[in-house]
């Protein structure tokens, strides 16, 4: 067989080769440029105690999630026995954010299906999910002693996920 | 009743003269129009084959009044890109940077052009020379074809 009959098959197959990889990416998924960066400072209100005020600078020195929900959002529901089994843990702190929600809604949610968060910051407005780079809930940041973003997940997070990486990040960053 | 219909008429030309101009959409359109110049080559990241300026989603809308915020604040276009890159990635613009990581990106088509042409030039090259050698005349088969053409030219 001639070599150069091959050469169209080759091409092919490197086209193949493109396309799949093409496959496996998820649109979805945009790496975000916060990690590895400071996560980006606010003040506001709380949603249980409005009173009260919640910034990420009370968290410095510990390792901390950050999760981004809303009652409004349905794939939060799917992720919420997950964030539960991790409150439960005590791995390690969990404040939620609730992001362009209502109050009465979000306080409803977690009364009737446990609430996992030690707190929840209210974001009325969406201003402190742009600063974050939310771009559809729920989103999860893992921030740590020195209050640097270290990583984050764009969806629910689901069992393996929080298993297999968060977990053990977060026990890495606690050593340090 | 002839006067009534009259009068209705005259009122109804007239009511033309009453109505104000349209007001305009934004308080300011300067604003809108930098605005629109500046969302439509940034991505909707809900949408992602929308551009921020044609997108109803509502983390457009937000966007688009942050956005309004900084153009009034007197922010450059660089810096308002900067806003949205350094919250959502590259990814936001619709052009994207040239940097390493983009390299292949700007360059491949040029790269891909450039071997085939390399590959034509070859190919072209070796032809040649093919035709040449398969043209090639012996002296007798010369001789008789100049004496051929010396024939036609009378």
């Amino acid at each position: 067989m001639n070599t150069k009959t091959l050469i169209p098959l080759a091409l092919f197959a490197v086209l193949v080769g493109f396309l799949a990889m093409g496959l496996r990416l998820d649109p979805r998924e945009v790496p975000s440029p916060l990690v590895n960066k400071p996560a980006p400072a606010f003040r506001v209100p709380q949603l249980e105690q409005p009173d009260a005020q919640f910034s990420p600078e009370d968290m410095k020195g510990q390792v901390w999630m950050f999760n981004v929900w809303a009652s409004w959002c349905v794939a939060c529901r799917q992720e919420h026995p997950v964030l539960m089994d991790f409150a439960r843990a005590k791995v390690a702190p969990l404040i939620g954010l609730d992001y362009k929600d209502q109050r009465k809604d979000a306080l409803g949610v977690l009364k009737r299906s446990g609430n996992p968060y030690d707190i929840t910051a209210f974001d009325a407005d969406g201003r402190v999910g742009i600063d974050y780079g939310v771009y559809g809930v729920p989103e999860s940041y893992v921030i740590d002693k020195s209050g640097v973003i270290r990583y984050k997940h764009i969806g629910p997070i689901t069992v393996e996920a929080m298993e297999k990486t968060i977990i053990p990040l977060i026990n890495e960053l606690k050593k340090s | 009743m002839k006067y009534f219909y009259t009068l209705l008429l005259v009122v109804l030309v007239c009511a033309g003269a009453i109505a104000k101009d349209a007001s305009p959409l934004a308080e300011d359109p300067l604003v809108e129009q930098r605005l629109i110049t500046i969302s439509e080559e940034l991505r909707c990241l809900v949408c992602q084959n929308e551009s921020l300026a044609g997108s109803r989603a509502d983390l457009a809308m937000d966007l688009r009044r942050e956005l309004r915020t900084l153009i009034k604040q007197g922010k450059t276009d660089a810096e308002i890109r900067e806003f949205m890159v350094s919250r959502y990635g590259d990814f936001v613009l619709y052009r994207p940077p040239v940097k390493p990581s983009t390299w292949l990106l700007w360059l491949g088509p040029f790269g891909l052009m450039a071997v085939g042409l390399v590959a034509l030039f070859v190919y072209l090259r070796r032809r040649n020379s093919e035709v040449a050698t398969a043209a090639g005349l012996t002296e007798e088969e010369r001789v008789r074809a100049e004496a051929l053409l010396q024939e036609g030219d009378k």
